[in-house]
C-alpha cells in the first residue's frame, strides 16, 4: 500500500530512457501532462560528461560508472528450463545502462533503420523459402508493422539525432552509388553528410571491394558538423576522441536524450522528471483491463502512487517484460505448453571479431575513433543472400567501427602472447599503433525454449524477483555466424595483414556471462498480429490492458543485424503517433483481436 | 622504434608541405590517399555558421495564466490589451529578474543585489494590500518610476534603474501600472531589510544623490532627424532596457555617467566590472564593441545568446533569458539599429584575422606555452585556427570579448566554465566546464595571454597574479537543475 499519492497526470512514463523521451516530448506535444519516473539518477553533459573528468577510462569503462548497479538490482541465467539459474553479478556480458538518458546517454551512436524483410520473418522466408524452411522450434512471427509504415519515423529520428551518413537511393532515385545498395528506399538524406573515414575503415573499405562486396559508410549518430534539430537543441561536432561507449559526451556530439530532447522538453510546463524513482508495478483497477497509474519507491524510500490515465513501459529492453510479469499484465509464458507470451521471443546478438596485425610502421593510430563511424558491408544481412543452399536463418553485417582503442582496454596482441611481463609488453607495443578489428553483427533468431521470466529464489533490494534468463546459443545462429565470418575472412585476406585472429562461436559454445558481446537484448514484450504469440499489438498497445503501451527493443518479435537502436526509437515515434491520432480521441484497443 | 619516429617525422613533415592538397601519407600502403583537412579561412570570418529559423515568440511563464485567459475569447478586450501590453514592457524592462527571488513567486521580490555598502533585497511588487503595491495609486507608480520615490517617502537606491525608466511615455507607464496591480498575482512575501549596516543604512542621502545625479523625468523625446525606428530604439534602450546600468561606466558617486549618447561617448562604452565580469562595450567601434555586426548579427545575439562572433555568459544570460527572448522582433531590430548608429570612442582599428598562428596551430607547432595548453584543452572545440563550430562552440578569433585591455572575462570563463543561455528559440545551454582544477594560475594566465593575441585578436595579455585575484571568486559553472 503506498503512503503517499501525486496528483493524477494524464502520462505516466516509467525508465526514461531513448523511447521515454521520446515519448515525453510527444504526449507534451498533444497537450498531455507527463510524469517521467527513472529509477536512476540524473544525468547532463555537464557535469556528468564534463571534460576532461570524462575521459577516464577506468572509472567509466572497467569500472561501469554510468551503469546499472547490480548490487541493487540484477539477473539470473541458466541455459534451459529446469537448470537452476545463477545471479549475474559483475557487468561483463551486457551492460545494463539505468539513469536519466539511459543507455541513450553512454551508447556508441551506430543509429541503423530496419530490413524490411526482418519486420515480416515468418512471411518472407516462408514465401521466399516455403513453409519448411523455418526450423519448428524457432518461434519467428511478422511484427504486424511494415517498413514503408515506419518509413517517415526512421527520417524523422534521423533528423532528431544528426544522424551522419551517405544515404544510397532517396525517393526511389540513387542518389550516391557509394551507399548501400542493399539499403531500403529513403524519402530523404541523412540531415547531416558521413563523418570522415578514418585509416582503418578506409583499409578495410578497399579490402572489401577488393573482396567483391559493398562497402559503405555506418550512419553514425555522432554528429559530423554543429546541428541543431527540429526541438531546437544544439549539437557540436564529433571530434574523435574514442571515448564513447560507456562514457557521456563532452561535446554535445554523440545524440542522446539529454542533447537532443531534454533542453526542449524542459520547456515545457506539461513534463516533469523524477529521478531516483523506482516503479514497482503498474497498478490495474478490479477488472484488470485497465491500469490506473503505477507505484514507485522515491529516493526517500516512500512508496508513492502515482494515478495516470496512459502509462508507457519504456524501461531498458528486457525489464519491460519484467515490469509486465510483476504487474500481472498478460499471460507469462510457459515454454512448456507454449501459452503466454510474456516473457517469449528473447534475442541477444551473434557475435564475432577478427583481428588484423600488421607490422610495425602501418600507424592505424586507433585511439582516434568515434563509435558510430566506420565502413560495413551488407552483403551477407538479413536475406541479401540466396538462404536455400545455406541452411540457417538470419544474417550479418559485417563492419569496421573504429570507437578508440584505449589504453587498458584497447590492447589486442596476437594469438600466443603471453598473458604478462616482458614479451607482453613487446607485443603490446608492435601492435598496439598496428592493429585493426572489424566484427560480424549477428541477427539472433528466437526459439521455444530461450525466454525470461521471473526468478523463484533470488530478490532485488526492493524485494521482487529477479527476471531469469532461460538463454543458449543455437547451432542455426552459429551457423549463420560461422558463414558470414568466413566471407569476412576473405575481406581479412585482402588487408595482406601480416596475422590475422578469428574469434567466432563453436557449435556447443555455451554463452559465456564473463566476456563482454554487446547489450543488444531484444523481445519479452514481442509486438505481432497475433494475441496469443505476441503481448503488444502493432501500434506497441498491450493487448490485455489497453492504457498500457510498451515501447523500446522488448518489443522486437526476434534480434535483427543492425544495432536496435533506431528500430526502438523509430516504432516508439510510430506508436506515439497513433496514441496522439487515435487512442486520445477514443481510448480503446486500437487493434481488434 | 626509429624506424616509427622517421615515418611519423615524414608524415608530418608532408603534412606541413601539402595542406592545400590531398595528400600521401607514408604508410607502407601507398596506393590509399586520404581527403586534405580542410584549410583555415583568410581574413574572413566563420564560414562554417548554420541559421536555425527564429521560433515564434513564446509566453513568459510568468504570464501563462493572463496568456491563457485571453487566448479563450475571440478578441482581446481593450482591457485585455493593456494587460498584455503592460506584460511585454516588463518583459523588456526585465523586472521579473531583480524583483524575484531564486524559486520564489515572480515579483515577490527578495533577491539580493550586492552593492558596495551591503546586500539590497529587491522588493514584492505583486498588488498584495499589505507587502506589495496593492494600494498604491497610478501617480504613487509613475512617482517610483520616474523618480525613485516610494509611497511612504523615501527613496530607493539606484540599483532600481529610475534614471532610466524616467523617460518612459504615460501610456506605457500605465499599461505597467494595470499589469502589476491587475495581472500579476498576489503574494503575500514580507519584504526583507536590506543588509547595510547603520550609518549607511540612512535613507536622506539617496534623495541627495537623487537631486544631484538622477535626470529630470520627462518621457522621451525624439533628437530631430530619427526616424520612427530609430527613436523606439533608443526609447527601449535608454528606458525599460535599461542597458546602461551594466554598460555604461559609473562614477565613483555611483551615477552612471550619462544616460543617452551625446558627445562625450560615454554611453554604453562598457569596461567596468559587473558581478566579476568585464562589461563590453555596445557602440559600433572596434577593439571590444559591436563594429562589424549586421543588424541581423545582433538581433540574433539579444534572441538566442549566440551569434557567429561570439556566445553570451554571465550576468547578460539572465538578461536574454528573461528579457530578451520575449522582445518582437521590430523591437529588437529598433534596438539593434540604435546600438548600431552609437559613434565610436575608442579608436580601436578593425579586426583582421591572422593566419599565421591557425598555420602553426594546426601543423602542430605551438610557438608558445600558452598555444601547447590551446592545442591541448581547447582546440578541440575551439579550434586550432580560432573559429569554434556554428553555434555550438563560440569563436575565439575576433570575438569581442578578446579584444580589450581587461581579460577579466576570459579569466573567469576559463576557471569557472560557461553556459550558454536557453531561449524557446535555442533551447540548449551548452556548457563549457571548468578548467581550475586542471590548469594552475600560470597556465591560466598563459592560455589567456594566448587567446588574447592569437588570430589577429588584440587584447591585452595577463599574469599569473591577475588570475590568482580572479581564482579568489571564482565558482564553478552550476548544474541546470532536472
Amino acid at each position: 500500500m503506498a503512503n503517499k499519492n501525486m496528483k493524477a497526470v494524464d502520462v505516466v512514463i516509467v525508465g526514461f530512457g531513448w523511447t521515454g523521451a521520446i515519448m515525453a516530448k510527444e504526449m507534451t506535444e498533444a497537450g498531455q501532462s507527463v510524469v517521467a519516473l527513472e529509477r536512476g539518477v540524473y544525468r547532463d553533459t555537464y557535469p556528468d560528461g564534463a571534460y576532461p573528468k570524462t575521459i577516464n577510462e577506468l572509472e567509466y569503462q572497467q569500472r561501469f560508472k554510468l551503469f546499472q548497479n547490480l548490487n541493487k538490482s540484477s539477473f539470473t541465467f541458466r541455459r534451459k528450463t529446469g537448470d537452476s539459474a545463477i545471479p549475474y553479478r559483475q557487468i561483463a556480458m551486457f551492460k545494463p545502462g539505468e539513469g536519466v538518458g539511459g543507455a541513450g546517454l553512454h551508447w556508441s551512436g551506430c543509429h541503423w533503420r530496419i530490413l524490411p524483410e526482418e519486420l515480416r520473418m515468418r512471411s518472407h522466408y516462408e514465401e521466399r523459402y516455403g513453409k519448411g524452411f523455418i526450423p519448428k522450434d524457432m518461434t519467428l512471427q511478422d511484427w504486424g508493422v511494415t517498413y514503408e509504415e515506419l518509413e517517415p519515423y526512421f527520417d524523422f529520428a534521423e533528423k532528431m539525432m544528426g544522424t551522419s551518413g551517405t544515404a544510397y537511393r532517396v525517393g526511389g532515385k540513387v542518389v550516391d552509388d557509394s551507399g548501400n545498395p542493399f539499403e531500403a528506399n529513403r524519402s530523404d538524406n541523412f540531415p547531416l553528410p558521413a563523418q570522415k573515414e578514418q585509416y582503418q575503415a578506409a583499409l578495410f573499405r578497399k579490402a572489401a571491394q577488393q573482396a567483391g562486396f559493398h562497402p559503405f559508410t555506418l550512419p553514425s549518430a555522432n554528429a559530423s558538423a554543429p546541428y541543431v534539430n527540429q526541438y531546437g537543441c544544439q549539437m557540436g561536432p564529433c571530434t574523435f576522441c574514442g571515448y564513447c561507449s560507456g562514457y557521456a559526451c563532452y561535446n554535445y556530439s554523440k545524440a542522446s536524450p539529454n542533447v537532443n530532447i531534454m533542453p526542449a522538453l524542459r520547456k515545457s510546463a506539461l513534463f516533469e522528471l523524477r529521478s531516483s524513482c523506482n516503479v514497482l508495478r503498474i497498478e490495474l483497477d478490479s477488472t484488470r483491463k485497465k491500469a490506473t497509474g503505477v507505484t514507485y519507491v522515491d529516493a526517500n524510500g516512500d512508496t508513492v502512487f502515482q494515478p495516470a490515465n496512459i502509462v508507457i513501459a519504456s524501461t531498458f529492453a528486457y525489464n519491460n517484460a519484467r515490469l509486465f510479469l510483476l504487474s500481472g499484465i498478460g499471460k507469462p509464458y510457459d515454454p512448456v505448453s507454449n501459452t503466454g507470451a510474456v516473457g517469449r521471443n528473447i534475442a541477444f546478438q551473434m557475435m564475432s571479431t577478427i583481428n588484423a596485425f600488421f607490422d610495425p610502421g602501418k600507424n592505424i593510430n586507433g585511439f582516434i575513433g568515434a563509435g558510430g563511424n566506420g565502413v560495413a558491408v551488407d552483403d551477407f544481412n538479413g536475406d541479401h543472400m540466396d538462404h536455400g543452399p545455406l541452411g540457417f536463418v538470419g544474417g550479418s553485417p559485417i563492419w569496421c567501427n573504429p570507437a578508440g582503442a584505449k589504453p587498458i582496454s584497447g590492447i589486442a596482441v596476437p594469438s600466443g602472447t603471453p598473458k604478462w611481463g616482458r614479451d607482453w609488453k613487446r607485443a603490446v607495443k608492435a601492435s598496439y599503433l598496428n592493429t585493426m578489428s572489424f566484427d560480424v553483427h549477428g541477427a539472433n533468431m528466437v526459439y521455444r525454449d530461450v525466454y525470461v521470466d521471473l526468478d523463484p529464489n533470488y530478490k532485488d533490494a526492493f524485494g521482487q524477483p529477479l527476471l531469469r534468463f532461460t538463454f543458449d546459443w543455437k547451432d542455426n545462429d552459429i551457423r549463420m555466424s560461422r558463414y558470414v565470418t568466413d566471407q569476412a575472412v576473405k575481406i581479412a585476406h585482402e588487408l595482406k595483414a601480416r596475422e590475422i585472429k578469428v574469434t567466432v562461436k563453436d557449435f556447443g559454445a555455451a554463452p559465456d556471462l564473463r566476456s563482454y558481446q554487446t547489450t543488444h537484448w531484444a523481445g519479452g514484450v514481442a509486438m505481432g498480429t497475433d494475441p496469443s504469440t505476441s503481448v503488444v499489438n502493432r501500434y506497441l498497445q498491450s493487448w490485455d490492458v489497453h492504457n498500457v503501451f510498451a515501447v523500446g527493443s522488448g518489443v522486437f518479435a526476434q534480434g535483427i543485424g543492425y544495432n536496435p537502436t533506431g528500430a526502438a526509437v523509430a516504432l516508439t515515434y510510430w506508436s506515439a503517433r497513433a496514441i496522439r491520432e487515435q487512442y486520445l480521441k477514443d481510448p480503446r484497443p486500437l487493434v481488434s483481436a | 622504434m626509429k624506424r616509427l619516429i622517421l615515418i611519423s617525422a615524414l608524415a608530418l613533415g608532408t603534412a606541413a608541405l601539402a595542406a592545400s592538397a590531398a595528400y600521401n601519407l607514408a604508410y607502407a600502403d601507398e596506393s590509399l590517399s586520404v581527403p586534405a583537412p580542410p584549410k583555415p579561412p583568410v581574413g574572413a570570418r566563420l564560414l562554417n555558421r548554420e541559421t536555425a529559423p527564429l521560433r515564434p515568440l513564446a509566453t513568459p511563464p510568468a504570464d501563462a495564466a493572463l496568456a491563457q485567459r485571453v487566448a479563450k475569447k475571440d478578441s482581446p478586450s481593450a482591457d485585455d490589451q493593456l494587460l498584455l501590453r503592460g506584460a511585454y514592457l516588463a518583459r523588456a524592462g526585465d523586472c521579473v529578474a531583480c524583483h524575484t527571488s531564486k524559486g520564489g513567486a515572480p515579483f515577490a521580490g527578495g533577491l539580493a543585489l550586492a552593492s558596495p555598502i551591503g546586500a539590497i533585497y529587491s522588493t514584492n511588487i505583486t498588488p498584495d494590500k499589505e507587502h506589495g503595491i496593492g494600494d498604491w495609486s497610478y501617480e504613487d507608480f509613475a512617482r517610483l518610476m520616474r523618480t525613485g520615490v516610494t509611497k511612504a517617502g523615501y527613496t530607493v537606491y539606484p540599483a532600481m534603474p529610475y534614471p532610466s525608466y524616467s523617460r518612459l511615455t504615460d501610456e506605457d507607464m500605465q499599461a505597467l501600472y494595470a499589469y502589476f496591480t491587475k495581472a500579476v498575482p498576489p503574494s503575500a512575501q514580507a519584504n526583507r531589510a536590506n543588509d547595510i549596516p547603520w550609518p549607511l543604512s540612512m535613507r536622506w542621502p539617496l534623495a541627495i544623490w537623487r537631486k544631484l545625479f538622477a535626470p529630470t523625468p520627462a518621457p522621451y523625446a525624439a533628437p530631430a532627424g530619427t526616424d520612427a525606428q530609430l527613436a523606439r530604439g533608443a526609447y527601449l534602450v535608454e528606458g525599460l532596457g535599461h542597458c546602461g546600468s551594466c554598460h555604461t561606466p559609473r562614477s565613483t558617486t555611483m551615477q552612471e555617467k550619462s544616460l543617452r549618447d551625446d558627445s562625450s561617448r560615454l554611453y554604453l562604452s562598457g569596461g567596468q566590472l559587473v558581478d566579476g565580469w568585464s562589461v563590453p562595450s555596445l557602440r559600433n567601434e572596434h577593439g571590444g564593441g559591436i563594429a562589424g555586426w549586421s543588424q541581423a548579427d545582433l538581433v540574433e545575439f539579444l534572441r538566442t545568446g549566440r551569434n557567429q562572433y561570439t556566445a553570451s555568459f554571465g550576468a547578460m544570460n539572465d538578461v536574454i533569458e528573461h528579457s530578451m527572448q520575449y522582445m518582437t522582433e521590430a523591437d529588437l531590430n529598433a534596438m539593434s539599429r540604435y546600438l548600431l548608429s552609437l559613434a565610436p570612442r575608442n579608436g580601436a582599428e578593425p579586426y583582421r584575422y591572422d593566419e599565421a598562428t591557425a598555420t602553426a596551430a594546426y601543423e602542430g607547432r605551438p610557438q608558445t606555452p600558452g598555444a601547447a595548453l590551446y592545442l591541448d584543452r581547447c582546440a578541440a572545440c575551439h579550434r586550432s585556427n580560432g573559429t569554434g563550430y556554428g553555434k555550438a562552440f563560440p569563436a575565439l578569433a575576433g570575438n569581442p570579448v578578446l579584444q580589450t585591455g581587461d581579460a577579466t572575462s576570459a579569466i573567469r570563463i576559463i576557471l569557472q566554465g560557461g553556459r550558454q543561455p536557453s531561449t524557446d528559440s535555442a533551447t540548449a545551454g551548452l556548457v563549457m566546464a571548468p578548467y581550475a582544477q586542471l590548469l594552475n594560475d600560470q597556465q591560466v594566465a598563459e592560455v589567456t595571454s594566448y587567446i588574447q593575441t592569437a588570430w589577429g585578436n588584440r587584447g591585452a595579455t595577463v599574469s599569473a597574479a591577475d588570475v590568482a585575484k580572479i581564482r579568489k571568486t571564482a565558482k564553478p559553472v552550476e548544474d541546470r537543475a532536472p
